[in-house]
Formats: structure tokens, C-alpha cells, sequence
């Protein structure tokens, strides 16, 4: 049979963002595909050589469009290690907790993608609407409601305003409330499971190797997540579970998911519960103009929605990063994994195995 | 795979049946929350135009424009320019409201703005008190029209909290003694920063630079502050010395105006920038050997200054620069005029004063000191055989109240001269001192000092009684605070009236009537009294210290007829600080209304130049 290379490309209602991939095809099999990043270059690296170290913060949320709080916290968390800053206790709670619903928000954001371009439009609104409903207490926390431009080195920008706990349990309660339903039409329904399962496998041996991180992992019943490793804020202070599963397929996947974002509301409530009532939210750092930090070099990582995030930044002593570096997990996911699971699937599965994995294509480009 | 999952999903049609949870907008609206990041709003009235926001933009979104119907108010670090925010860069992360020190910058809840033109997104925002047809009342705000020029009235969002801010408005506090040792001896009271205190203090910096402006002679504040932060007291030093030849002096009596106008001083304590002056000075021990600054080639001018005060004294340094050979004649046996007798040792030690003097003598500077002009040398000599003169002879004649008996009293001057330059004076254990200003509380201070030295464990007494009350007292607030630490008791609003004398002629109290005014409604001096208000203030010496004023008698008779003086019974100089008399300029407490030292400064710095144009001139 005939050989065809096939452009699947940004405007393609299954892309994950702006991003394309050259498929070689048979028929409607896939022999090879290349991923195309670099669509969504904005040089937020070099970008960041130029700017100091306060005036980065702002900045370094717009990398990820869908959950820009956790390239916050890694920044900070970089920012932190290299100048010798301690968290207060109060701040480190109220980090996770933010950390948390970026979680929350991330996975229903990832769940319209993945519903939507599946045509469970049903379903796509709901979770469009459920973030809505916690955009709504990012926007009450911290004044923004995609780029929250909160959590900053040192701590948080603000403390929680009057009354944002109980808010954030009702609306979580809400969102919680409505699982069965999407169970019942989604994650349970035979139509969904059947293009989902079997489907873009990816197996240890495979993810090891390619460097995959986050749901890919735990798909196959790897329990690696950062905050268990590496406990960072909070998260040492609080019980729980990390959900796997071990199909490593697409479905699996999403159930990964799915789970996490339910673990991730139990862990809010009990972070909510621990929180000490008193107390700083944030270490002063030095006045912005003249804020240097002492030569030297640290590597943070921290979990992400996705995986493992992390950051490597290098200060020559001065007002401004010397260089900065992101790892992130969807580069290795868009790109290497993507590339593999594609590998002998149908044409129609293209976008399905790609919002699967998760990929978040401004995390790749930078 | 059950049918039961095929089914199932289409329970879902139930929520056809519910309210529909979509907002029908714009008819519909959510409540936006209250730290929303929307657009601008400023107080103008509380904006200083300190330029902070523009600089920590990370976007560059903010530029200063200078606003033509604002006048600049530099004395009280206020600028005539305010911020325009373009929104075509900003990103809303309210950095600017962060750092903003007096809290006039904020971010409210509109966000709406359709144009065709794209100039209208950039914008200089004020708030509903200055702009009342852009900002609309509830009634008349219309979702339709709502862009930047109809918004909201009160409609704030993301709002500066000093909780949260940037910068750190508390001041690091200056190692002092104790009130209750220090009243003890003469030993100086603040003991100066260490390393790592000056650098936390210059760390709070925020190079606005509303100071520079404030600062008579315009020092490069932000620039030697930033030197003392990088830890490097010998660039912040040279950096003084541009523009400021005696730091040991400054950094301990500046009247620091500066302070008045750092922008930190709104919402916390402003920087203590005279105290990291003194950091930067007494850092460096040999300025000499350290600061390698050269005198200019000789240029052959001869220039004589009459009196070393800070003028005198900053005058012969920026004229040796330049390479004149430059001649300094003072009564005292030392430099620093009015300032080597005036601040008590507590607070300016002779041994600073001496070393700012001996650098300014090491580059060639030729002092004569214990010549008084007129009496040891004649004025006409010194004028004839110099290119140019210039007299900061300073005010050195003290006023005396002139009430009856008055001449039982010692005069301020005479009495701080004694204890400073001689042995100390003999007090008595009940002393009342008349004035109100900073004179009459070194003069209240130094006294209180000499009683406990000379009265060990016995009870002392020092008052004060001046025309001015609480609110009007002409002296610091920090003075006055010291001073009453240290136990001197205050009398304000009171003014004394006759000096009551005891049958052998010694002094016994001292007579006051209340004070009904101190200013006519023209606002001259000219103090009415309650006649039936009376008290007595016992006391068995008086001290006056109620003003000074110069003395001129060294200039020949026809000379000083050719003097023109201001209304203000100040000498008149022009641009270039010279009388009305050629080749004679002059400058200090004779010419300014400050009596400081620093706008003393200012004065030698316009001298200097003009003497250094007129030299070549002639």
C-alpha cells in the first residue's frame, strides 16, 4: 500500500495547543510520526536573563496556560533555595492548598480537552463549568483568574481573605458532587471506554526509558509523584494516597487522573483542617531594585499535574537569573513518548492519544 | 461492557429540566471579587510621582509624564509627574501597586475597553475625585459603554496593604545610649551603624531619588546609599565628596531635608540616609591616604573666605579643586564655625569636625585660625590683595530678651562656646533656658549634663519657657523628644517678663505671663499676652537662647553702607553668590533662611562657581 505523510496541525480541533505532527501513514495506520514543536516559541528563558528577580515572578506563570501556579511554585521554589529562604508554616499551607486547586482546575481543564475533542460535548461543558466555578475562588484569592500571579518567592502575595475556606469547601463540595455523573457519562460509558481502552499504550519499560513522568507512570502502577519523594510546602503534613492503575493505556490514564483529582479535594479539605490560624504568609525578601542573590546554581522539582516539574537556575551574584532553565514533563511527553504511542494506531486516535498524555504544548516550546 | 453502560450516560438529560446555570450576559453579571486586577485608579493627591511603579514594571507598561497644571513640591518629595499606563503591555500582576510607598496607586474591578484607536490604551489614571466624568455613579455607569474613560465609582480591586508590601518601611533601629547614662557625661549619644546594619538600612533604598531634589546641594543620595549597600564605603564616600566636602560633619547634624521627602516616609520611616552618611564617613579612616582626590593644577587665583563654617569650609575644598590657592581666616582655634560651638560633643564631637577640616587643610588649603578680621588683620587688606572674597561669617551675637534684669543672664552663645572650646561652665541646680528652637535645646541639654557632673546624685533642674506652644515649637521633634527623655521640663506658650532678683542681687525665678499669641494676622512676630496669667519659674540662672544674629562690624564703614539686604534682614547676593559689593560673595546663615549646614553647602557650591567664572573674568 501507498505511503502518505500527513500533516496533523495547529488547527486541528484535536490538537493540544499550537503544535503539529508529520504522521507517515498506510492507509489509515500510522508508520511514523514526527513531532513539530516550536510554534509557541516565546524565549521566556532568555526573557527571564533579562528581567529581576521579583519581576520574573509575573512572568514565569505565562509558560503554562493551562496551570500556571505550579510554574510559579517552582520558581520560587528555585528562587528560594539559591537565596536561603524559609517559607513560613502558615504560607507552606496555603501554597499546597493553592497547589491543590491549581490541580483541580488543571485536570477539569484536561477534561474538557479530552471530552470535547471526543465529542462528549456533555461533558466538556461540565467541566468547563465546574473550573468556572473555581476560577471564581482563584479570583477571590489572588485577583486574577487564569494568570493568578500569587504564589511569589518567599511565600504567598496574600493571605487568604475572609471567609475563602468555607467558599472553597462549597465549591469543591459541588464539584465533587457532580463525580457520579461524570462516571455515569463518561468514565463508565461504554462508548467512551471503547475508544479509550487499549488504546496508545505505554508501558514501563517504554515510559522508563523515554522519560516519562506523572499519570504515564502511575498508569502502570508506579507510585512516582514528588511530593511523596521530595515532600515540599505541606505536603509532609498531610496524608495521602497516590491513585494508580495499571492498564497503561489511555483509559488508565484517565483514570489516573480522574482519581488525583479527587485526591487532590480530600487533600484540601484536610490541609484546610491543619492550617495554623496565625502566623506570617511570606518571608520579606530584600527591596525588588536591589535584591541580589549569592552566586551558585540549584536544581527544584516539583509535581506538577502533569509530573515531575522542574527547575534549574543559576545565579552569577547578581540583580537578575544568569540562566533558567524549566524541565518539563509535557516536553518529554509531546515529543518522545507521543511519538512511540503513536506508532501502528489509526488515524482517528491522533488527538485521543495525545490529550491522554497530556500534553500542554506552550510547556514545550517555553 | 453492560447495555446498562450504553444507557446510562443518558440520564444526563435530566439537567434539561434545571435552571440553566449560564449567565445571560451582559444582562446577567457575576460579582467581580474584591482584589480583582482590573485597571488603574490613582489618587493624585496622594501620589508623589517617586516613579517606583515605572520602575519595577516588569513590562515597561508605566512611563512618568510630567503634568503641566501640577506644580513640583521638591522640599516635601513631591514631583510634577505622574504615571500613564499603557495597556497594550500591562499584564495586571500589580507589582506596581506593591511597591507603590504612599499607597496612591491601586487596580479596581473594570476591565472593559473597545476602541478603534489604538492611542486610547494608554492611559493616565486618576481616581473619582479628580475625574468625575470618567468615573460614574452606579446610576449612570452602563455596562454598554464601559471602556477607560466610563467607569466605576468606587469600584476598587487589588488595593496596596502595608502587610504586603515590597518595600520595608521600618526603619533599622541606630544603636543610642540610654537616656539615663548619656545624661551623665558628654560621650556622644548615637553610636553609629555597623557593616551589616548599614547595609540592611541602605538596602531599603528605592532610588526614587525624591531626595536628590530635597537636598539643598542635591548630593547623588541614591547612588552613595547604593554604594554603602554593595559594601563599598569608599565609592559611597567619593560619591559625597562631589557635592558634599565635610560628611563627618553632615552625617551627625544634617538638618536632613532629605528625609522630609523619601518616599518611604508616608507609610513608615523614612530612610536614614544622614546616618549612613556617617556610616560611609566614619568607615574610612585616613580620607587622604583612601579618597585620592587631587587638588587642581595652580591657576595663580587667590581667594579668601572669611569665616570656616560649613560654608567657608565647603567653599575652600571646591575652589582648591579647581587650583586656586585659597586662604580661610576664623576667630576660633578650629574649623567648623558656628558648628564647632552649637552641637554639644554628645552630638557632634570636636574630633569629627577636626578630621573633615584636616583633609580640606592636607590639599593645600591655607587656614588662619584665632585671626579675627577686623581686629587682627583688616578687612581691606584681605580684599585688596585677593582675585575674590567671600564672608559665611554665620550669626554669632546672641539676642537677649531685654526683659528687666536681663543682663543678670548668660547668653546661649557664650555659654555653648565655653563648655565646647574651654572648661566647663559652672551651672547651678535650678537653670531655666528661654527659647523654643534647636539652640535653646542643646543649650537645655548641655546644661542638664554639666549638673549632673557637677551635682552628682543630687537633684537638678533644667526648663525651658518659650513664646511658642506644643504645636509651634521651632525646634525638631527629635530634639525635643531627646530632650525631654533626658528629663528637661518643657514650658511652652509662656513668655518671660521680668527676671526676679533676690535682695543681694542674685538671680531667684524668673516671671512669665501666658501667651495669647506669638504672630499677628500678617503673620509677623509680634507676641500678645494674657496680663492676668502669671507664674513664676524658680531658678537660680538663665540661660537666653532666643536667636542670633551677624556681626558685620569687621567691614569698613562705607563698605557696609553699600551692603543690600533682603527684607528678610538677610545679605543679598545674586545667581552667582556675590554682594553687592564686586569680588565680595558670600553665603550661609548670613544669606539663606535655613541656618543649616547643608543649604550653608548649596551656598558654597553657587559661590564656588561664580567665583570661578568672576577670577577669570577680571
Amino acid at each position: 500500500m501507498r505511503e502518505l505523510e500527513l500533516y496533523f496541525g495547529p488547527q486541528h480541533l484535536g490538537m493540544v495547543g499550537n503544535f503539529s505532527i508529520t504522521l507517515k501513514v498506510e492507509g489509515d495506520k500510522i508508520i511514523k510520526a514526527d513531532a513539530n514543536p516550536g510554534y509557541l516559541h516565546r524565549g521566556f528563558e532568555k526573557l527571564m536573563e533579562e528581567r529581576t528577580w521579583m519581576q520574573n515572578f509575573p512572568l514565569v506563570c505565562r509558560i503554562n496556560v493551562v496551570e500556571p501556579d505550579h510554574m510559579e511554585l517552582i520558581y520560587s521554589m528555585g528562587v528560594e533555595k539559591l537565596a536561603d529562604i524559609e517559607v513560613p508554616e502558615r504560607g507552606k499551607f496555603l501554597r499546597s492548598i493553592y497547589c491543590e486547586m491549581a490541580r483541580v482546575n488543571s485536570h477539569l481543564f484536561g477534561l474538557w480537552a479530552y471530552s470535547n475533542m471526543l465529542g462528549f460535548d456533555t461533558v466538556a461543558h461540565w467541566a468547563m463549568y465546574h473550573r468556572d466555578l473555581l476560577l471564581d475562588r482563584f479570583e477571590e484569592l489572588t485577583g486574577g483568574r487564569v494568570y493568578h500571579i500569587y504564589l511569589r518567592p518567599g511565600g504567598v502575595r496574600r493571605d487568604f481573605p475572609e471567609g475563602f475556606t468555607t467558599k472553597l469547601v462549597e465549591t469543591l463540595h459541588k464539584i465533587g458532587g457532580k463525580v457520579p455523573d461524570y462516571n455515569q457519562t463518561f468514565f463508565e460509558n461504554s462508548l467512551f471506554r471503547k475508544r479509550a481502552e487499549g488504546i496508545g499504550i505505554v508501558n514501563l519499560d517504554e515510559a522508563k526509558r523515554m522519560g516519562a513522568v506523572g499519570h504515564i507512570l502511575k498508569a502502570n502502577g508506579v507510585k512516582y509523584d514528588i511530593r511523596k519523594i521530595e515532600p515540599y510546602d505541606a505536603y509532609d503534613q498531610v496524608e495521602f494516597d497516590i491513585p494508580t492503575q495499571t492498564g497503561a493505556d489511555a483509559y488508565s490514564r484517565l483514570l489516573t487522573i480522574r482519581d488525583d483529582m479527587i485526591e487532590s479535594v480530600h487533600m484540601i479539605f484536610k490541609l484546610i483542617d491543619k492550617i495554623p490560624p496565625e502566623g506570617d504568609v511570606y518571608t520579606k525578601t530584600p527591596n525588588p531594585f536591589k535584591w541580589t542573590i549569592p552566586a551558585g546554581e540549584s536544581y527544584v522539582r516539583c509535581e506538577s499535574s502533569r509530573g515531575e516539574l522542574g527547575l534549574y537556575i543559576v545565579s552569577d551574584g547578581g540583580e537578575k537569573p544568569y540562566r533558567v532553565h524549566f524541565n518539563t514533563p509535557s516536553y518529554n511527553h509531546g515529543l518522545t513518548v507521543l511519538e512511540k504511542a503513536l506508532e501502528g494506531e489509526n488515524i482517528a486516535d491522533v488527538g485521543n492519544i495525545m490529550i491522554s498524555l497530556y500534553v500542554v504544548a506552550p510547556e514545550i516550546d517555553r | 461492557m453492560s447495555v446498562k453502560n450504553y444507557l446510562n450516560p443518558f440520564k444526563a438529560i435530566k439537567y434539561l429540566f434545571e435552571k440553566p446555570e449560564t449567565l445571560q450576559y451582559p444582562f446577567e453579571t457575576k460579582e467581580i471579587a474584591d482584589r480583582y486586577r482590573g485597571f488603574h485608579k490613582n489618587d493624585w493627591s496622594k501620589c508623589t510621582g517617586c516613579g517606583n511603579c515605572a520602575d519595577i514594571c516588569p513590562n515597561e507598561a508605566i512611563e512618568m509624564i510630567k503634568i503641566d497644571t501640577l506644580e513640583a513640591q521638591p522640599e516635601k518629595g513631591i514631583k510634577d509627574e505622574r504615571p500613564q499606563i499603557d495597556y497594550g503591555r500591562c499584564c495586571f500582576c500589580g507589582l506596581c501597586v506593591d511597591i507603590c510607598p504612599p499607597a496612591s496607586l491601586s487596580l479596581t474591578k473594570d476591565f472593559f475597553h473597545i476602541h478603534f484607536d489604538t492611542g486610547t490604551f494608554t492611559f493616565i489614571p486618576k481616581d473619582e475625585n479628580m475625574d468625575e466624568v470618567t468615573y460614574k455613579k452606579a446610576d449612570d455607569y452602563s455596562i454598554f459603554q464601559a471602556s477607560l474613560s466610563h467607569r466605576k465609582q468606587d469600584y476598587d480591586g487589588f488595593s496596596p496593604d502595608l502587610r504586603y508590601t515590597l518595600f520595608e518601611p521600618e526603619r533599622v533601629q541606630m544603636p543610642e545610649v540610654e537616656p539615663d547614662k548619656r545624661v551623665l557625661s558628654f560621650m556622644e549619644q548615637v553610636l553609629g551603624f555597623d557593616t551589616e546594619q548599614a547595609k540592611r538600612e541602605a538596602g531599603r533604598c528605592l532610588g526614587c531619588q525624591l531626595c536628590e531634589e530635597a537636598c539643598p546641594a542635591h548630593l547623588k543620595i541614591s547612588d552613595y546609599i547604593d554604594a554603602i549597600y554593595r559594601n563599598e564605603p569608599k565609592e559611597s564616600l567619593k560619591i559625597i565628596y562631589e557635592d558634599n566636602p565635610i560628611p563627618s560633619i553632615c552625617g551627625r547634624i544634617c538638618m536632613k531635608h532629605c528625609e522630609d521627602a523619601c518616599s518611604l516616609r508616608i507609610r513608615g520611616d523614612s530612610l536614614a540616609i544622614r546616618w549612613l552618611k556617617r556610616y560611609a564617613a566614619d568607615q574610612i579612616k585616613d580620607f587622604k591616604e583612601e579618597l585620592e582626590i587631587k587638588p587642581g593644577e595652580s591657576t595663580g587665583k587667590k581667594v579668601s573666605i572669611i569665616g570656616a563654617g560649613p560654608s567657608g569650609l565647603s567653599l575652600a575644598y571646591f575652589l582648591r579643586l579647581q587650583g586656586h590657592q585659597v586662604k580661610v581666616y576664623d576667630e576660633l582655634p578650629g574649623g567648623g564655625g558656628a558648628i564647632r560651638i552649637g552641637p554639644p560633643a554628645y552630638r557632634l564631637p570636636l574630633k569629627a569636625i577636626d578630621k573633615d577640616v584636616n583633609y580640606i587643610k592636607s590639599l593645600g588649603v591655607d587656614f588662619q585660625f584665632n585671626t579675627k578680621v577686623g581686629k587682627d588683620i583688616p578687612f581691606t587688606e584681605i580684599y585688596n590683595n585677593s582675585d575674590a572674597v567671600y564672608i559665611g561669617i554665620g550669626n554669632t551675637i546672641s539676642f537677649s530678651t531685654k526683659v528687666k534684669n536681663s543682663e543678670n543672664c548668660c547668653l546661649a552663645l557664650d555659654f555653648l562656646k565655653e563648655n565646647k572650646l574651654g572648661e566647663y561652665s559652672k551651672v547651678d541646680k535650678e537653670i531655666v533656658v528661654i527659647g523654643g528652637g534647636n539652640v535653646a535645646m542643646d543649650v537645655a541639654r548641655e546644661a542638664i549634663r554639666l549638673q549632673h557632673i557637677q551635682f552628682p546624685d543630687q537633684k537638678v533642674i533644667t526648663k525651658t519657657v518659650s513664646l511658642e506652644d506644643w504645636d509651634e515649637l521651632p525646634a525638631s521633634e527629635e530634639e525635643i523628644q531627646e530632650a525631654k527623655e533626658e528629663g528637661i521640663q518643657f514650658n511652652p506658650g509662656w513668655g518671660p517678663k521680668e527676671i526676679i532678683l533676690d535682695e543681694k542681687g542674685r538671680i531667684k525665678g524668673l516671671l512669665c505671663k501666658k501667651v495669647k499669641s506669638v504672630f499677628d494676622e500678617k503673620g509677623r512676630f509680634s507676641p500678645t499676652f494674657y496680663e492676668e496669667k502669671e507664674k513664676v519659674l524658680d531658678c537660680t540662672m538663665i540661660i537666653e537662647a532666643i536667636g542670633q544674629r551677624p556681626d558685620y562690624s569687621f567691614l569698613p564703614q562705607e563698605l557696609h553702607a553699600k551692603l543690600k539686604f533682603t527684607q528678610r534682614k538677610k545679605l543679598h547676593v545674586d545667581e552667582n553668590g556675590m554682594t553687592s559689593i564686586p569680588k565680595l560673595f558670600a553665603g550661609g546663615d548670613i544669606v539663606n533662611i535655613n541656618l543649616d549646614a547643608v543649604t550653608a553647602i548649596a551656598d558654597a557650591k553657587v559661590a564656588a562657581e561664580g567665583i570661578n567664572k568672576w577670577v577669570y573674568k577680571t
